[in-house]
C-alpha cells in the first residue's frame, strides 16, 4: 500500500455530508481504510470516507505528541514517527495494511504492549469531531495533562464511529526502546499462565507476553544491559521480533483455522479457562484468541466468569459481537448516544442494534 | 466576576427547606449520620480553596453504600443538588458546598477491601487514602503510581473525579491510566460498573469519561486500581541553573534524547528559597531554578539514563549536577519538593495556586510572561511544577488582609490561565476547573463545545443535580464573562501564535 497520503484539509466536505445526513435524516456509515470491516455490526447508511482527509499537522519529537487528521494511514505515521525514533506505544493492528489513524482511534484496539504501556485511549490527548449537531469541536489538546471539562476524546476512542466522526486526533508517542529481544521458552499452557503474573510482579523489561500452543513468547525491551540481564535469567532461545506484529494482525497461521474467532477480554489471575476450541494466549493471560464453534452465551459466559467480556471478530456469526451490556449500563449507553448523535446519523447500530 | 453559585447566570436552584430534608433523611435513614447545626456544617464550608466558602444546607456522613443510595433517591426526588465530598483537599473548588444542596462526604468508606498480588489490583472503598494504597500494597512489593503531593490525604473517589496525577506522571500516567474499575451510584440510586477486571470493557469507555467528572455524572463508590512492581532502583539527579530559561530547555533536551524520567520536576528561585528555608533539602539557594529528575527502572537502564542525562544537562548549561547519594539524600531532595506548597505558605500570609498546562517548548514563554505579568499586578509569584508534563504550577503570594490583594491575585491567576491557553495549553492540568476556573472555561471552549458538554452531563444526571455549577460554566455565565472580557477573535497576549 501507498503509505503517503495528499496532504488536504477536507473537513469542509465532511462537515457538509454530516448537515446533509442531519437535514435529509439520512445515517452515514463511516469508512477509511477498511481494515476492520469485520469488527462490530455491519454498518447501514450513505458511505462516508474520511481518507481525503489526510495528513500530519504537526510532530515535534520533543514534545511527544503527533497530531493528524483521520485519514491519514497509520503506516503513514508509523515512519514519520520511526524516522525520530519514536513509536505509537498501544502497537495498534493494521490487519490489512489499509488502517487510517481514525479508524484506529475510533476502533480502539491495541497490540501486544497494552498491558505494560496502556491501550489507543491511554494515548489519545485531543481530538476534533463532528458532532451530531452538525458542529466541527475540538476537545482536549495537545498537552499530556488536561482535566478541563469531560475527557471528549478519551469517550470518542473505541466509539466505534458512534458518537460522531473524528476529524483528527493528538496522541502521545514514545522513544523507540533502545533493545528489543524476543525469547521462545518451552513452557506448556498451565505453566504459562502460573509464570506470567508471577514475572509481573518483578521489575523484568517485558512489553509482550504471549503463549501459543506450547510455546511461551517473550519480548524484551529497553537498555542494553536490563535486557540482556533478564534474557540471562529467564532463558529460552532468541527468535525474531517480528512474530508480534504477525500476532497483532491476525497473520499466524493459527488464524487460518476455519472456524470463527473470538477475543477474549479477561482478568490475568483467574484460574485457566477450559476454552472450547484452538487458543493462543496473549497479553500476558489478559487476551485470549479463540477459534471455536461453540454457541455464543457459551464463550460469552466464560469470559464472564474470568471477569472479562468476549467478542466476536467473525462477521455473521451472532448479531451482537460485543458483548451485550447490563440493562443499567445499556440504558447510559442509549443516553449518550441519544444527548450526542440525538438524529442517529452515525454509524448507527455498528456497535449495538440500538446505538 | 465572582465565582460563587450565582442562580442569575448559573442556573435556578431548587429551594428545599433544611427542617423538610432533615425529616425526610431522618424518616428513611434513622442511622443516618447527619450535621445540620451552623456550628457543626461550619469546618464543611470549604475545601481546599479555603478563599471561597458557602454553608451547605445539610452534611450528610454516610457509612453504608445503601444509605447512598438512599439519600440520592431523596434528593432526587425533592429536586434537592447533592455536591459529593472526598477529604476535601481539591484546590479548585469543587466540594464547595451549595447553600441549597446536601454534601454528601465520602471518607467514612475507608476501607480497603483486597489487595491482589498476583492480578496486581487494589479494590477499595472511595474514602481510602491514595498513600494508604501503596502503604498496603507494599508488603508485595507493588504500589499504586499516581502520586499527587496531597496523597496523605487525598481520597481515590476524590483522585477519579479530578483525575488527579502526581510527580511520576510522565512516565506512569495519571489516574485515569491507572484505573480497571469505577462501581458509581447513578443520581437515580441505581448502581452501575465502568470498566471491568479486564484490561476493557465492552461499549463506549465510560470510565474514561467518568475520570476527571468532578462529581457531575455520578458517586464513586468502589474503586479497582492497578498495582505496579516497585522499580527495582530509583535516583534522582538535581540540576542547578543560572537562568530559567536554561533549566526549561533542559527539559525539552531531555525528552528528545529519548529518556522518560519517572520525575522531571522544576523550581524557581522564590520557590527554591522557601522550600530550603522549611525542609533544608540541600538546595542551591543562589540558582535561579533547579530541575529534579527521577530515573527509576532496572539497575542497568537506570546506570546508563544517569550519565546520558548528566550529559544532556552539561550541554544545556547547568551549573551543577548532583546525583543523590543514597535513599535518604533522595528522600530529602523530593521532599523540598513536595513541601513546597506549605513552604511557600509560610513566607507569605496567604497564595493561589494555579495549574495551566501548556506544551513543553513553551515553558520559557509561559515563565517569562508569568513574571512580567506578577510585575504588572505588584505580586510574588512562585513557580514549582510537573516541568516533565508541562504542568505549571504558580504560586501567587498575596496577603488576603491587604484590602484588593486577593482580587489582584485572581485576575492575575486568570491571566496566567489565559497564557496558557493562547500558547495551546489548557487552563487545568490536575486540579479541575470546579468552581474557581469556571470563568477561564468560557477562554478554553466555545458556546458549541460547551453545549457538548452539558449534553454529556443531561445523558447522566438530566435534571442537573449532581454538583450543578462546577467543571462546565452556563452559557450565560460566559456571555457575561465575556461582556467584560476581550477575547475569541481579539485574544489577549496577540504577540504569540497560535495553536
Ligand atoms: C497541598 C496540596 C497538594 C496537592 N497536590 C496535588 C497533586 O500533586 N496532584 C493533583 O492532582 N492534585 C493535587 N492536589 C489537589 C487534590 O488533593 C486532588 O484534587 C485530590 O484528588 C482531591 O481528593 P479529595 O479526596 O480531597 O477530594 P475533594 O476535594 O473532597 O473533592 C474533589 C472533587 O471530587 C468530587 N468527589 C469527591 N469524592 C467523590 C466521590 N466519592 N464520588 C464522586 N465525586 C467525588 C468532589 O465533588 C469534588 O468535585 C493537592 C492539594 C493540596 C492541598
Amino acid at each position: 500500500m501507498n503509505a503517503h497520503c495528499q496532504d488536504a484539509d477536507q473537513s469542509h466536505l465532511l462537515l457538509e455530508q454530516v448537515q446533509a445526513a442531519l437535514t435529509n435524516a439520512a445515517p452515514v456509515q463511516i469508512t477509511a481504510g477498511n481494515s476492520k470491516h469485520f469488527f462490530g455490526r455491519p454498518a447501514s447508511g450513505i458511505p462516508l470516507d474520511t481518507r481525503g482527509h489526510c495528513g500530519i499537522v504537526s510532530y515535534d519529537p520533543s514534545e511527544l505528541v503527533i497530531t493528524a487528521r483521520a485519514g491519514t494511514p497509520l503506516a503513514e505515521i508509523e515512519s514519520a514517527l520511526a524516522a525520530a525514533g519514536q513509536i505509537l506505544p498501544f502497537e495498534p493492528p493494521d490487519f490489512s495494511g489499509t488502517a487510517t489513524i481514525g479508524g484506529t482511534v475510533a476502533a480502539g484496539l491495541s497490540g501486544p504492549r497494552r498491558p505494560w504501556a496502556g491501550s489507543v485511549r491511554d494515548y489519545v490527548l485531543g481530538c476534533r469531531v463532528i458532532t451530531g449537531q452538525g458542529k466541527h469541536l475540538r476537545f482536549g489538546g495537545q498537552v499530556i495533562k488536561n482535566v478541563a471539562g469531560y475527557d471528549v476524546s478519551r469517550l470518542m476512542s473505541g466509539s466505534l464511529g458512534c458518537l460522531g466522526l473524528i476529524t483528527e486526533v493528538s496522541l502521545k508517542v514514545l522513544p523507540k526502546p533502545r533493545t528489543i529481544l524476543t525469547l521462545r521458552l518451552d513452557i506448556g499452557r498451565l505453566e504459562a499462565l502460573r509464570v506470567f503474573p508471577e514475572w509481573g510482579r518483578q521489575p523484568l523489561p517485558i512489553t509482550a507476553a504471549a503463549h501459543d500452543e506450547n510455546t511461551v513468547l517473550l519480548r524484551l525491551e529497553g537498555g542494553e544491559g536490563s535486557v540482556r540481564d533478564a534474557r540471562q535469567k529467564l532463558g529460552g532461545q532468541e527468535t525474531s521480533s517480528d512474530f508480534w506484529a504477525a500476532l497483532r494482525d491476525h497473520r499466524l497461521p493459527f488464524f487460518a483455522d476455519p472456524r470463527p474467532l473470538w477475543r477474549l477480554s479477561v482478568s490475568s489471575h483467574r484460574s485457566p479457562l477450559n476454552l472450547p476450541g484452538a487458543s493462543i494466549v496473549d497479553w500476558g493471560g489478559a487476551q485470549i484468541w479463540l477459534k471455536s464453534s461453540a454457541p455464543a452465551d457459551e464463550i460469552r459466559q466464560l469470559a464472564r466468569t474470568a471477569g472479562g467480556h468476549a467478542s466476536c471478530f467473525t462477521p455473521g456469526i451472532d448479531d451482537s459481537p460485543l458483548m451485550p451490556l447490563p440493562a443499567a449500563l445499556l440504558r447510559i449507553h442509549q443516553q449518550v448516544k441519544a444527548q450526542l448523535d440525538p438524529r442517529g446519523i452515525f454509524n448507527p447500530g455498528r456497535m449495538y442494534a440500538d446505538i | 466576576m465572582n465565582i460563587l453559585y450565582d442562580e442569575r447566570i448559573d442556573g435556578k436552584l431548587n429551594h428545599v427547606d433544611q427542617a423538610e430534608l432533615l425529616a425526610s433523611l431522618r424518616g428513611a435513614l434513622p442511622d443516618l449520620e447527619i450535621l445540620h447545626s451552623e456550628e457543626d456544617r461550619k469546618p464543611y464550608e470549604c475545601d481546599g480553596l479555603s478563599a471561597y466558602r458557602t454553608m451547605p444546607l445539610l452534611v450528610a456522613l454516610p457509612e453504608k453504600l445503601d444509605q447512598v443510595a438512599e439519600i440520592l433517591r431523596i434528593c432526587r426526588r425533592l429536586g434537592v443538588p447533592v455536591v459529593a465530598r472526598g477529604a476535601g483537599t481539591g484546590l479548585s473548588g469543587g466540594a464547595l458546598p451549595l447553600e441549597q444542596g446536601l454534601l454528601l462526604v465520602m471518607a467514612r468508606f475507608n476501607r480497603i477491601i483486597e489487595i491482589n498480588p498476583e492480578g496486581r489490583f487494589a479494590r477499595v472503598q472511595p474514602g481510602v487514602r491514595n498513600l494508604a494504597i501503596s502503604q498496603a500494597a507494599e508488603p508485595f512489593g507493588l504500589y499504586y503510581a499516581p502520586d499527587p503531593s496531597s496523597q496523605i490525604a487525598c481520597s481515590i473517589g476524590g483522585n477519579v473525579a479530578e483525575n488527579a496525577g502526581g510527580v511520576h506522571c510522565l512516565k506512569y500516567g495519571l489516574t485515569v491510566h491507572n484505573l480497571l474499575k469505577v462501581d458509581i451510584l447513578t443520581i437515580d440510586g441505581e448502581r452501575i460498573t465502568l470498566g471491568s477486571d479486564a484490561l476493557d470493557a465492552p461499549g463506549f469507555d465510560l470510565l474514561a469519561l467518568f475520570t476527571g467528572s468532578e462529581g457531575l455524572l455520578g458517586i464513586v463508590t468502589e474503586v479497582t486500581v492497578k498495582l505496579l512492581p516497585k522499580p527495582q532502583v530509583a535516583r534522582v539527579l538535581m540540576a542547578s541553573f543560572d537562568d530559567v530559561e536554561k533549566a526549561g530547555k533542559a527539559v525539552a533536551d531531555i525528552i528528545s534524547a529519548g529518556i522518560i524520567p519517572g520525575g522531571l520536576e522544576m523550581m524557581d528561585k522564590l520557590a527554591i528559597q522557601a522550600a530550603e528555608d522549611f525542609i533544608h533539602a540541600g538546595y542551591p539557594v543562589d540558582a535561579e531554578a533547579i530541575l529534579l529528575c527521577e530515573l527509576d527502572g532496572v539497575e542497568n537502564d537506570v546506570r546508563e539514563d544517569i550519565e546520558r542525562v548528566r550529559n544532556v544537562l552539561a550541554i544545556a548549561g547547568a551549573n551543577d549536577v548532583q546525583l543523590a547519594r543514597d535513599e535518604a539524600e533522595r528522600v530529602k531532595f523530593w521532599a523540598g519538593r513536595k513541601n513546597a506548597f506549605p513552604a511557600v505558605g509560610r513566607m507569605s500570609p496567604d497564595y493561589y495556586c494555579m495549574d495551566g498546562t501548556i506544551p513543553r517548548k513553551q515553558l520559557p514563554v509561559v515563565l517569562k510572561g508569568t513574571a512580567e505579568l506578577a510585575e504588572q499586578y505588584g505580586l510574588r509569584v512562585a513557580n514549582v511544577f510537573h516541568a516533565g508534563d508541562g504542568n505549571m504550577h504558580p504560586l501567587i503570594l498575596f496577603d488576603a488582609n491587604q484590602p484588593g490583594e486577593f482580587e489582584r491575585a485572581e485576575a492575575l491567576g486568570g491571566e496566567i490561565l489565559e497564557l496558557c491557553v493562547a500558547v495551546g495549553g489548557t487552563i487545568t492540568g490536575e486540579h479541575g476547573v470546579g468552581r474557581e476556573k469556571i470563568n477561564q472555561m468560557c477562554v478554553q471552549f466555545n458556546s458549541d463545545e460547551l453545549t457538548y458538554f452539558h449534553a454529556i452531563k443531561a445523558a447522566f444526571d438530566p435534571h442537573g443535580l449532581l454538583n450543578p455549577g462546577k467543571n462546565v460554566p452556563t452559557l450565560h455565565r460566559c456571555a457575561e464573562f465575556g461582556a467584560m472580557h476581550v477575547h475569541h477573535g481579539n485574544l489577549p497576549f496577540p504577540e504569540l501564535e497560535r495553536f
